[in-house]
């Protein structure tokens, strides 16, 4: 069976050119960069050209460029540095549709004496900007907005917000892991002081991440530990998957020209197909303020997890907000906080493409997601009530 | 991704007996959009007082729709009173077994075939009484003690999977230990007061205490504990694994093992460790 991956917003297929690029370091060329002797230490300008790959794909210089395990270690890494940096300030914003990445650490903090405020959204997820600049008070430490979001795809003013939080001294970090090779991303234009990305987001393996740390703002290490990445960031660093990353910041910044309008005409297909086959259905987030790639759509009167795990049965694979899906028994914090009804909450399956997908695995998914919907509606007590009503 | 066995994912893709009898004998309904499921049951009875069809709709997950598949083909055949026997274990076992944390479906089985047959004898089933205990998911106290009491559960993280409380907020997970305390207290004081034991039947009832109660929670940090010696109201363990060494062990012995001996047992006892 075919497999048919809409689910780029979890993770993406590794590029070939980027796998090619990892293999020297796997093998012959397994030295240490720190070392003296010449066998280790050239690895060193391996990571240097990576540096300079990732930080060109979002218009920043190599030396603010810290890589990391994972986008939650950037994430992370951003949060306790900065909280270290003003230990006088305790109140800390962040929105309430942010990745378990800073939904979690937020709301950890808020059990260790810090005072959070969490952005409300309106129904179709955009912030609350007025609340965001309302909270910002000489105390506030850090404020952390992500760049787009990973369920809806909605994009946020991370521009306008970074400016306004900045004016009042306060530092700004985004999660970024969803934007780059969808949007063009630039820091000299977006006035951020910190940014994550994850690799395994543009096609390079999982594993690898990296934090943009503006010039000048104050930073101290997470992961404490040899020199490397200045003193920023210790640990041996990951030779290939660094290369790897290197290699598809520089493939997600040249296809940045044409693939996004080619995902987002596939995506629109998608959904504007779905939407009209099959009654009570509809899109979550804002369609004006949009990843290209993703699409959220709701089901009326039947459950997610059982919707994909029939897509599976064909090879699609896709993810779900519903509360099946997630262990926890409530639906997706993202659609709850938009004021989505449990009726569509719990039957909302997300699509999010990449220039991988083909226009003929878009038409296997609209051919064969109405009968499952129906069949999955014929089984439930609702779906026969709502029919009698 | 949920680990389900082959017959929990034959039940979801070929689900027997959906449908809904027009002329039924017993319908229940159970569950709502808001929680995530839903399940409504009927079923028609023979001239022997034998249930000859059973037919389900339900809204939910692979493993509710499995569970509720499952149920209507086991009850088939049945009496009443043999199907008013069958519990959420059944189903479960019937499937083949369900993922810990999707048990919740199972009760949702169980429950909507509680209604059913008494909707048929025309009695209305009780639960609704008490008092809300897990305001997220409106679970009372009688329902979790019921669950609790029925399949042996010993932490928070059990009830949630079985029966939803606790899932949303977590505000109630205080109330819910409480339960689950006075629950296990009360199924051994209901077994025989302390004093009146032979010293066999002490000593068996304090290595049932530290099976239940202790031995599972110090497992999780990779310790163990062994029941050595009894005399005199003192009981004497040996610690191993991670405990043996465990600067903290003296800690855990008084303030975790003797108070779960004294609060379950009889609060004369005390513990102490047998050197290594």
């Amino acid at each position: 069976m075919k497999t048919i991956y809409v689910d780029n917003n979890a993770t993406t297929k590794v590029d070939e050119r980027v796998f090619e690029a990892m293999l020297p370091y796997f093998k012959e060329s397994y030295g240490n960069p720190s070392s003296m002797h010449s066998f280790g230490g050239d690895i060193a300008a391996h990571i240097t050209r990576a540096r300079e790959q990732v930080a060109a794909l979002i218009n920043a210089e190599p030396e603010e460029m810290v890589f990391t395990s994972c986008g939650t270690e950037s994430d992370s890494t951003a949060i306790w540095a900065t909280l270290e940096a003003y230990p006088e300030k305790k109140h800390i914003i962040t929105s309430r549709v942010e990745h378990p990445a800073i939904k979690n650490l937020f709301e950890h903090l808020s059990k260790k004496g810090y005072t959070v405020s969490f952005v409300p959204v309106d129904k179709k997820g955009n912030l609350d900007l007025d609340y965001l600049y309302e909270q910002l008070s000489p105390e506030t430490a850090i404020v952390s907005i992500m760049w787009a979001n990973n369920e809806t795809g909605v994009i946020y003013p991370v521009g306008e917000i970074a400016a306004a939080v900045r004016e009042q001294g306060v530092v700004f970090h985004t999660d970024a892991v969803q934007a780059p090779g969808k949007l063009k991303v630039d820091v000299k234009h977006t006035p951020v002081d910190m940014l994550s990305l994850s690799g395994h987001k543009i096609h390079a393996p999982k594993g690898v991440g990296v934090l943009y740390i503006k010039k000048g703002t104050k930073f101290s290490p997470f992961l404490i530990g040899g020199h490397q990445e200045h003193g920023r960031r210790g640990g041996t660093e990951n030779v290939a998957s660094l290369v790897g990353l290197g290699k598809a910041a520089e493939l997600a910044g040249e296809q940045l020209a044409d693939a996004p309008q080619k995902v987002a005409a596939l995506r629109d297909k998608l959904e504007k197909n779905l939407l009209e086959r099959i009654p009570n259905s509809m899109v979550n987030g804002d369609p004006l303020h949009r990843l290209p790639n993703t699409t959220n759509i709701s089901y009326e009167y039947v459950e997610g997890e059982a919707i994909l795990l029939m897509m599976n049965e064909l090879g699609i694979c896709a993810s779900s907000g519903s509360a099946c899906t997630s262990g926890s028994l409530e639906p997706s914090h993202v659609l709850r906080a938009m004021g989505v009804p449990f009726t569509a909450a719990h039957g909302s399956i997300r699509y999010s493409l990449s220039h991988y997908n083909t226009e003929e695995e878009i038409d296997y998914i609209i051919e064969h997601t109405p009968p499952i919907i129906k069949r999955l509606r014929e089984m439930s007590p609702f779906w026969s009530q709502r029919k009698a009503s | 991704m949920w680990e389900y066995t082959d017959k929990v994912k034959d039940h979801f893709i070929n689900p027997r007996n959906v449908g809904f009898i027009d002329d039924f004998d017993g319908l229940g309904e159970v569950g709502s959009l808001a929680c995530g499921d839903a399940l409504k049951l009927t079923f028609k009875l023979n001239d022997e007082g034998k249930i000859s069809d059973a037919k389900f709709q339900t809204f939910g997950c692979a493993s509710a729709i499995a569970s509720s598949s499952a149920l209507t083909e086991m009850i088939k055949g049945m009496t009443l009173d043999e199907a008013a026997q069958v519990t959420n274990d059944d189903i479960a076992k019937f499937l083949g077994g369900l993922p810990k944390e999707k048990m919740h479906c199972s009760v949702l089985g169980r429950d909507a075939l509680e209604h059913a047959i008494a909707n048929y004898r025309g009695e209305t089933v009780e639960e609704k009484e008490g008092e809300i205990v897990c305001e997220c998911f409106g679970i009372t106290n009688l329902e979790i003690e019921r669950a609790v009491k029925e399949s042996g559960l010993t932490t928070v993280e059990d009830v949630t999977d079985y029966v939803k409380a606790g899932g949303g907020c977590g505000n109630c997970h205080g109330r819910i230990g409480e339960i689950i305390k006075a629950v296990s207290s009360e199924s051994i004081t209901e077994r025989q007061k302390m004093e009146s034991l032979t010293n066999i039947q002490k000593i068996k009832l304090i290595e049932e205490t530290l099976d239940r109660e202790v031995k599972p929670a110090l497992n999780k940090d990779g310790g163990d504990i062994e029941l050595v010696d009894f005399n005199d109201g003192t009981v004497f363990v040996k610690l191993h694994g991670t405990c043996s060494n465990c600067a903290s062990s003296q800690l855990t012995l008084k303030n975790y093992v003797e108070t779960k001996i004294k609060d379950l047992v009889s609060p004369e006892l005390v513990v102490e460790e047998v050197a290594q």
